[in-house]
C-alpha cells in the first residue's frame, strides 16, 4: 500500500459541521435497545427525512474486558473465555485461540484432532450463517426463514451437545488437540445432518433468492467497493462479495484445509444481495468440506504432547483464521510465564462494523437495518 | 305499547335494509349484531393468525391458555385491559387520548353499509361505496394524530410513512373501484349504482361476478384493489408504518394497554372492511358460487347445506383433537373444554340445517366465507413476504398500480361502450 491517507481520502468520512437543529436534519438514536441492532449496538443516525446523511456507531455496551482477563489467566484457563466473544461461532473462536497458542508452543495437533476440528468448525460456520440468514431476513421483514434456520441449526447444536455437552459456548478444543474422543455414532450423526441439510439450503433459497421484494430490498443496497473494503480492513463474506477472492482457508491454510477441495464463492457488486449469495454459497461449500472430512476421518491420537504447565518461550505470535464473519486473529505476547503478557484479538465484526457508515450514506433508514444485518455483526465480539 | 310492537313488527316483511326502511329499532339491533360479530371476528382472527402463521413457521403457536390456545385472545384482552395506562410526559394529552378513538371509529363506521345479504345491512346508501372509501380513509387522521401526539421520533416517522402510504394507495384503489362501478351500468336498465347492495345485485342481474367480467379487465382491477388494500391497511408486505425491525412499532410505539388494543382492533376491523369491499365489488358479495352453472333447485338445496356442513366440520376437528389430547388428569379440563367447544359448534351447525334458518343465514355465510379467504391471504402474505422499502412502495403505488388502474379503467369503459354500441345496438 502506497500512502495510507490517499487510500482513505476518497471515503470522505468527514462531514461539514451543521447547526445542531437544522430543520432538514433529524438525529435519531437507534439502539442500544432496538430489535434490529443485533444486540446492544447504538447507532446515531443523522437523517434528512428518511435519507441517511451519516451515522456513528457507539459501542461498548457489552464490553467485558476479555483481552484484559487473558493477562490474568493461564493459557489453558483463557480458552473458554474466547467462546464468549462471538458466541454464535464459539467453535471458530476456540480454533483460532488454540492454533495460536500451539504456534507459540511449537506443537501441532495430531491429524485426527485436526479433522474433527475442521468438521466442528465448518458445522459452526453453517450454524453462524443460519443465524445470520434468519435474523437478516427478519430485519427485512420476512419472518418465516428465521424459524426454518433455527429448526435446522438445532441439529448442529445437538451434535455439539453430544460431543462436548454444551450447545453454544462449547469449549470444544484444547491447546494441542481435543479433550474428548468423538462419541460413538458421531460420523453417522454428521453424515445424517449433511443429508438433511442439503435440501434445506434450497428451501431457504426458494423463499428468498428470486423473491421480488427480497431482491429489490437487497440489490444495490449497502454497496461497498473492493477498494473501500481493503482500505477499511473489511474481511470475510463482505469482502468476498465485493469481488476479492480472499479466504484465509485458501490464502494461508491452517488446520488442514489444504487437504480439502472447496471453492470460494465471490460476488461482483458488493451489495447486500451479493453478500447473501456468497454466504449461501459458503454454506454449500461447508457442507462439501464436512463431507470430505468425515469420509476421511483418520484414526489416531487426539492430543499432541503438550506440557501440563504451559510456559511458552518469550516471544510473540499472530495467527488468524477464517471465522464465519471474517478474519479472526489472535496476537499473543509471551513473557515466558504461565500467563500471556498480552492477548489482542482482531475480531472480524469490530472491523467490519467500521464499514457501516460508508455503506449507509445516502441510503434510507430501512437500508441501515438491512446493512447491519448483512454485516453479520455479533456485539459480543465487537465489544469483547 | 301496542304501537311499539307494531313499529317493531312493521319491518318483518320488508325487503329493504332497516336503515333504508327507516326502522330505528331494527337498525339498532343490526348495529349491535354487526358490532358483536365484528368483535368476535377480530378475536377469532387474532387466534387464527397466530395459529396459521405458527404452522407456516414450523411451530405450534399458542397452546397453553385453553385447548390449543383457544382462550389466548381473551387472556390477552384481559391483560391489555388491566395494564397500567401510560402516557408519555411530553405527549399532547388530548390528541394522544383522541387518536385511538378516531381510528376505531373510522374502522367500525364503514360497516354501516357493508351488505351481508340483500337485506342484511344496517343501511343501504345510494353512495355506499363512496361512503366506505371516505370513512375508511379517515383513519389516516387518527394515525397522524397518534404519531404527532406521542412527541417521539419513531412514532412520528411511522405516522408519516403510514399517511403517505395510505393516501397514495387510495388513488389506485379508487381507480379500481371506479372500473367495477362502470360495470354496474351495464345492467338491462342501463343505470349504474354506487350502492353496495346495488353493486351485488348488478352482478346477479348480469349473471357474472365482476372479477370475471371482460376477462382479464375485471381480474386486473381486482388485482390492483387486492394489492392496494393490503397497503391501505398497513399489513405485510407493506407494513412499513409498524416495521418492527426499523421503527420498533411505528405510530403506536408509545401506546400501551387499552389504547394500544384499540389500534389493534381498528387494524383488524379495517382489514375485514376492505376485504368486504373487495368481496362486494368483484366476488359477488353474498351470492353463492356457481349461480349460473349449477342453478336448479337441487343445487340450491345443496348449497344451502354448506353453512351447517362447515360448522359440523369445525366441530369434527374439535372432537378429533379432543380425542388426541394426552390422557393425563391435568389435561382433563382442556379435553372437556375442546369437546365442549366442538359441541357448541356442532349445535350451531345443526341449527343451520333448519331450512328456515339456513335460508336467512346462507347469504351471510357466503359473504363471511369470502372475507375469510381474504383474511387467510393476509396471513399468508405475512408469512411469506419480506417488507417493501418506502421508496419502492411509492414506486409501486404511483408508477405501477396507478397507470395500470388508469389503463384498466379506460379499457373497461371502451369495451363497455363497444359492447353497448356494436353487440346490443
Amino acid at each position: 500500500m502506497t500512502d495510507q491517507n490517499s487510500s482513505l481520502s476518497h471515503l470522505d468520512l468527514e462531514t461539514p459541521e451543521k447547526p445542531f437543529l437544522d430543520a432538514n436534519e433529524l438525529v435519531i438514536n437507534m439502539g442500544p435497545q432496538h430489535p434490529a441492532t443485533h444486540g446492544v449496538l447504538r447507532v446515531i443516525l443523522r437523517l434528512d427525512g428518511e435519507k441517511v446523511l451519516g451515522l456513528e456507531c457507539v459501542i461498548g455496551y457489552l464490553h467485558r474486558g476479555v483481552e484484559k482477563i487473558g493477562e490474568h489467566r493461564t493459557y489453558t484457563m483463557f480458552n473458554p473465555y474466547v467462546d464468549r466473544m462471538d458466541y454464535v461461532a464459539a467453535v471458530s473462536n476456540g480454533l483460532g485461540y488454540c492454533e495460536t497458542v500451539e504456534k507459540l508452543l511449537n506443537v501441532e495437533a495430531p491429524p485426527r484432532a485436526q479433522y474433527v476440528r475442521v468438521i466442528l468448525t465448518e458445522l459452526n460456520r453453517i450454524a453462524s450463517h443460519q443465524l445470520w440468514l434468519g435474523t437478516h431476513a427478519l430485519d427485512i421483514g420476512a419472518i418465516t426463514p428465521l424459524f426454518y434456520t433455527f429448526r435446522d441449526r438445532e441439529e448442529i447444536l445437538k451434535i455439539y451437545e453430544k460431543y462436548c455437552g454444551a450447545r453454544l459456548t462449547t469449549h470444544a478444543f484444547r491447546i494441542g488437540g481435543l479433550q474428548y474422543e468423538t462419541y460413538a455414532g458421531f460420523e453417522k450423526d454428521v453424515k445424517n445432518f449433511l443429508d438433511f441439510f442439503r435440501p434445506k439450503i434450497d428451501e431457504y433459497e426458494e423463499l428468498l433468492t428470486t423473491n421480488r421484494i427480497w431482491v429489490e430490498r437487497t440489490k444495490n443496497v449497502g454497496n461497498i467497493s473492493a477498494q473501500d473494503c481493503i482500505a477499511l480492513g473489511v474481511t470475510g463474506p463482505v469482502l468476498r462479495a465485493s469481488g476479492v477472492k480472499w479466504d484465509l482457508r485458501k490464502a494461508q491454510p491452517y488446520a488442514n484445509y489444504k487437504s480439502f477441495d472447496f471453492d470460494i464463492p465471490i460476488g461482483q457488486n458488493g451489495d447486500t444481495y451479493d453478500r447473501y449469495l456468497v454466504r449461501m454459497g459458503e454454506m454449500r461449500q461447508s457442507v462439501r468440506i464436512v463431507q470430505q472430512a468425515v469420509n476421511a476421518l483418520p484414526e489416531g491420537p487426539i492430543m499432541a504432547k503438550v506440557p501440563k504447565v504451559m510456559k511458552p518461550a518469550v516471544g510473540e505470535v499472530y495467527h488468524s483464521i477464517e471465522a464465519p464473519k471474517g478474519e479472526l486473529g489472535y496476537f499473543i505476547v509471551s513473557d515466558g510465564s504461565t500467563q500471556p503478557y498480552r492477548v489482542r484479538v482482531r475480531p472480524p465484526s469490530f472491523v467490519n462494523l467500521q464499514a457501516l457508515d460508508v455503506m449507509c450514506r445516502g441510503q434510507l433508514v430501512a437500508d441501515v437495518i438491512a446493512v447491519i444485518g448483512t454485516l453479520d455483526i455479533v456485539l459480543g465480539e465487537v465489544d469483547r | 305499547m301496542g304501537q311499539i310492537i307494531q313499529y317493531i313488527q312493521s319491518y318483518r316483511h320488508s325487503d329493504l335494509t332497516p336503515g333504508a326502511a327507516g326502522n330505528m329499532f331494527w337498525a339498532l339491533v343490526y348495529i349491535m349484531l354487526v358490532f358483536v360479530g365484528l368483535s368476535v371476528a377480530v378475536i377469532a382472527m387474532n387466534w387464527l393468525e397466530r395459529k396459521i402463521l405458527a404452522h407456516m413457521q414450523v411451530r405450534l403457536g399458542p397452546m397453553r391458555v385453553g385447548p390449543h390456545g383457544l382462550l389466548q385472545p381473551i387472556a390477552d384482552a384481559i391483560k391489555l385491559l388491566l395494564k397500567e395506562d401510560i402516557m408519555p410526559a411530553e405527549a399532547d394529552a388530548l390528541i394522544f387520548w383522541v387518536a385511538p378513538f378516531v381510528v376505531v371509529l373510522a374502522a367500525f363506521t364503514v360497516f354501516v353499509v357493508v351488505p351481508f345479504g340483500p337485506t342484511h345491512a344496517i343501511t343501504d346508501m345510494n353512495i355506499g361505496i363512496l361512503f366506505m372509501l371516505g370513512v375508511s380513509s379517515l383513519s389516516v387522521l387518527g394515525i397522524v394524530m397518534a404519531g404527532w401526539a406521542s412527541n417521539s421520533h419513531y412514532p412520528l416517522i411511522g405516522a408519516l410513512r403510514s399517511s403517505a402510504q395510505m393516501v397514495s394507495y387510495e388513488v389506485a384503489m379508487g381507480l379500481a373501484v371506479v372500473s367495477a362501478i362502470l360495470m354496474t351500468s351495464l345492467n338491462a336498465d342501463g343505470t349504474g349504482t354506487l350502492s353496495m347492495i346495488g353493486i351485488v345485485q348488478a352482478q346477479q342481474a348480469q349473471h357474472e361476478w365482476f372479477i370475471f367480467k371482460f376477462f382479464p379487465l375485471g381480474l386486473l382491477a381486482f388485482f390492483i384493489f387486492a394489492v392496494a388494500m393490503v397497503a391501505e391497511t398497513n399489513r405485510a408486505p407493506f407494513d412499513l408504518a409498524e416495521a418492527e425491525s426499523e421503527l420498533t412499532a411505528g405510530f403506536h410505539t408509545e401506546y400501551s394497554g387499552f389504547r394500544w388494543s384499540l389500534f389493534f382492533l381498528a387494524e383488524y376491523s379495517a382489514m375485514i372492511a376492505v376485504s368486504s369491499i373487495a368481496v362486494t365489488l368483484w366476488l359477488g358479495g353474498w351470492l353463492r358460487p356457481f349461480p349460473n352453472l349449477l342453478s336448479n333447485s337441487t343445487w340450491d338445496l345443496v348449497f344451502s347445506l354448506f353453512p351447517g356442513i362447515t360448522f359440523l366440520f369445525f366441530a369434527a376437528i374439535c372432537f378429533y383433537n379432543a380425542a388426541r389430547m394426552p390422557k393425563h388428569p391435568l389435561f382433563r379440563i382442556q379435553t372437556v373444554g375442546l369437546a365442549g367447544f366442538g359441541a357448541v359448534l356442532g349445535l350451531i351447525g345443526l341449527i343451520l340445517f333448519i331450512p328456515a334458518v339456513s335460508i336467512r343465514v346462507q347469504d351471510i355465510f357466503w359473504f363471511a366465507a369470502k372475507v375469510a379467504g381474504f383474511m387467510y391471504m393476509y396471513i399468508w402474505y405475512r408469512g411469506t413476504f419480506p417488507r417493501y422499502r418506502f421508496d419502492q412502495l411509492m414506486h409501486m403505488g404511483w408508477k405501477v398500480l396507478l397507470p395500470m388502474g388508469l389503463g384498466v379503467l379506460v379499457l373497461t369503459a371502451s369495451v363497455a361502450l363497444l359492447q353497448e354500441k356494436l353487440w346490443h345496438p
